[in-house]
């Protein structure tokens, strides 16, 4: 590039630095990198003052009274452990995550690899129902679900299980997603490779795709989980009461009314459970990649292009 | 060799719409049937007793009726209209500032972080797996009256007397909902940018161009989908949101659509079918948002099948 042509003088003066960047704001984006890295901070800080106060000693959320795990586990009436209301939260969110983990995560590579060969009108139309869901603003899902269970299937009870089936309604469309990458960076050639030496396309599939999808489906597994702690609008949509609220609802109920501390810690245990289960989906992908030594990219991009 | 798709007869062309199938029932059942319920109840009656919606799952019966009212709330200046014009409001300043401060973020991470780039892309990340409504919650803490905020500016000499954000203010609201979708918009942004091919920039360059004017010739004309994607990301959203003015203010000056259909929905038993007809409405508004959502992501996926 011709800058480095330019400063070859020794030391240019402060005007003379000016008048360069002047001429070419472009050769060396200090101004660029200062303005991300501050955006980086704007970003992450509040969060990071919202853990710190979670093992704060005294009561305040703005004035720093030494460590504790009191708001965790110690306090006998107010930690999250001794309130009822929190421990509830948690066990509530834990356990929705789980179900909808293990049930989501198999509907949805079944629908992956089913709409990434079927071909024909019926697979397109199939393909676009997949997709609604993930730009369906979550208020009309919330909605629309919470109607559904009041009027027409007033078998299944608002709740738990209405929120168990919201979770994984929306749950399916990103695990197609994350197994479709990779389906299409597999290609097909070891499926046919397995057929030409005398396996059936079940067999193939079996014993050939689902190996090699392994790491892919873990990660979708984890990604699930994380989803559904994180989901907010459909939970709150189908709760009942004080059973059925999950952590980011009694966040939403409490935040104003009663805030303490106990609220900060039962947000960051939610926050520990997330980071943990994306490390383990970003640590299978990764291993999905090496394993087939995928083009450029990284498994950190993986999960950005979760967001699409 | 190559052969035909299927290794046992018949056995190919019902295993792969089987495989689906599971999926596909789950999405008609409780996607596509939720989302009729919403019409059947917007265009039903009200029992004239226990006041209780009845939705009409016949569309020949269909009775426009909650939506002559909602619309007439919409444009007779009605508080619904105010909330209209607010939405609209809140959602375009906050999109323009995502621009303004989105823009050179992905810009630098994507073509100018050099050896940062991996660690920068891992803290832009950060933001979509802590829970949105925990970041709120953490500038509750701040904008408290004996928050941060007011003790840094006060301490420095900007504000005499502690003020309380939390109160009804736009630019509270504002601020929320930059801090809390700008990630979905940088995301995007950043994945076009990131694609762009440094050869085109050298070429530009090799042609005459200034820095300057290879950027604004070329990389923001190609950046241009990324912009469009990031802004609809976080518009369809932003339309349908009602958390982040309830606990950043709470008050009835900064309501959005969303609070509305959250209050008729979760609040009342009489207005389902108003509930019901806003959503509606909220759907029309953003639909084209959707369609084009839609249409760039299928384009996407059939470029990636090759």
């Amino acid at each position: 590039m011709s800058a480095e042509a330019v400063v070859a003088r020794p030391k240019p003066g402060i005007l003379e630095r000016v008048r360069a960047w002047l001429a070419n704001p472009w050769a060396q984006p200090r101004g660029l990198a200062v303005f991300t890295w501050l955006y980086i901070a704007w970003s992450l800080i509040p969060v990071a003052i919202a853990v710190q106060f979670s093992f704060n000693a005294g009561r305040s959320r703005s004035t720093w009274q030494g460590f504790s795990l009191r708001w965790y586990i110690s306090d006998p009436d107010l930690s999250v452990l001794h309130d009822p209301s929190l421990r509830l939260s948690l066990l509530q969110s834990l356990r929705l995550a789980g179900l909808t983990m293990l049930v989501a995560t198999p509907i949805g590579v079944a629908l992956a690899i089913g709409l990434a060969r079927w071909r024909g009108r019926a697979a397109q139309a199939a393909n676009f129902l997949m997709l609604f869901p993930l730009v369906t603003p979550e208020i009309v899902m919330g909605v629309s679900l919470f109607l559904v269970f009041t009027y027409l299937y007033d078998f299944i009870p608002l709740g738990t299980w209405a929120q168990f089936i919201g979770h994984v309604t929306f749950s399916i469309s990103f695990v197609v997603v994350i197994i479709r990458g990779r389906l299409f960076a597999i290609g097909r050639d070891y499926e046919e490779a397995a057929m030409d030496l005398g396996a059936s396309q079940t067999e193939a599939l079996r014993r050939v795709l689902l190996p090699m999808l392994a790491p892919a489906i873990f990660a979708s597994f984890m990604i699930v989980f994380a989803l559904s702690i994180d989901d907010f609008v459909i939970s709150q949509f189908l709760s009942t009461g004080a059973e059925t609220i999950t952590i980011p609802v009694r966040l939403y109920s409490t935040a104003r009314l009663a805030p303490s501390p106990a609220l900060n810690a039962l947000a960051s245990l939610m926050l520990f459970a997330t980071l943990i289960a994306i490390t383990l989906a970003g640590l299978f992908l990764r291993v999905a990649r090496r394993r087939q030594a995928a083009r450029g990219g990284s498994a950190v991009q993986d999960l950005a292009k979760l967001e699409f | 060799m190559p052969r035909k798709e299927g290794g046992v007869v018949g056995e190919h062309r019902s295993l792969w719409p089987a495989l689906a199938a599971p999926g596909v029932v789950w999405l008609v059942l409780f996607f596509l049937a939720p989302f009729y319920a919403i019409f059947a109840v917007a265009m039903g009656t009200v029992d004239p007793i226990f006041l209780q919606p009845q939705p009409e799952w016949n569309p020949y019966f269909w009775d426009p009726s909650s939506f002559r009212d909602v619309f007439r709330e919409i444009f007779t200046g009605g508080a619904l209209g105010d909330t209209f014009v607010r939405t609209i409001g809140y959602v375009a300043v906050a999109s323009g500032l995502c621009i303004l401060i989105g823009y050179p973020v992905a810009y630098y991470v994507a073509r100018r972080a050099g050896r940062w780039k991996g660690l920068l892309l891992l803290l832009m990340l950060a933001p979509f797996w802590i829970n949105y409504l925990m970041r709120m919650l953490a500038w509750v803490n701040l904008l408290d009256v004996d928050g941060q905020l007011n003790r840094l500016l006060v301490t420095i000499g900007l504000l005499p007397q502690p003020r309380d954000w939390l109160a009804g203010h736009h630019e509270t609201v504002i601020l929320g909902l930059v801090y809390g979708y700008l990630p979905w918009f940088i995301l995007p942004l950043y994945a076009a940018l990131d694609r762009i091919d440094q050869n085109v920039l050298e070429a530009a360059r090799d042609l005459g161009a200034s820095p300057f004017k290879a950027f604004l010739r070329v990389t923001l004309p190609l950046s241009r989908q990324g912009i469009l994607a990031g802004t609809v990301l976080i518009m369809l959203p932003m339309f349908g949101d009602y958390y982040t003015p309830n606990l950043l203010s709470g008050s009835p000056r900064t309501r959005m659509i969303g609070n509305w259909i959250d209050f008729f929905v979760n609040s009342t038993v009489s207005a389902g079918g108003q509930g019901a007809a806003l959503t509606i409405v909220l759907m029309l508004f953003v639909a084209l948002l959707m369609v084009y959502y839609l249409v760039s992501v299928a384009r996407a996926t059939r470029e990636a099948r090759g």
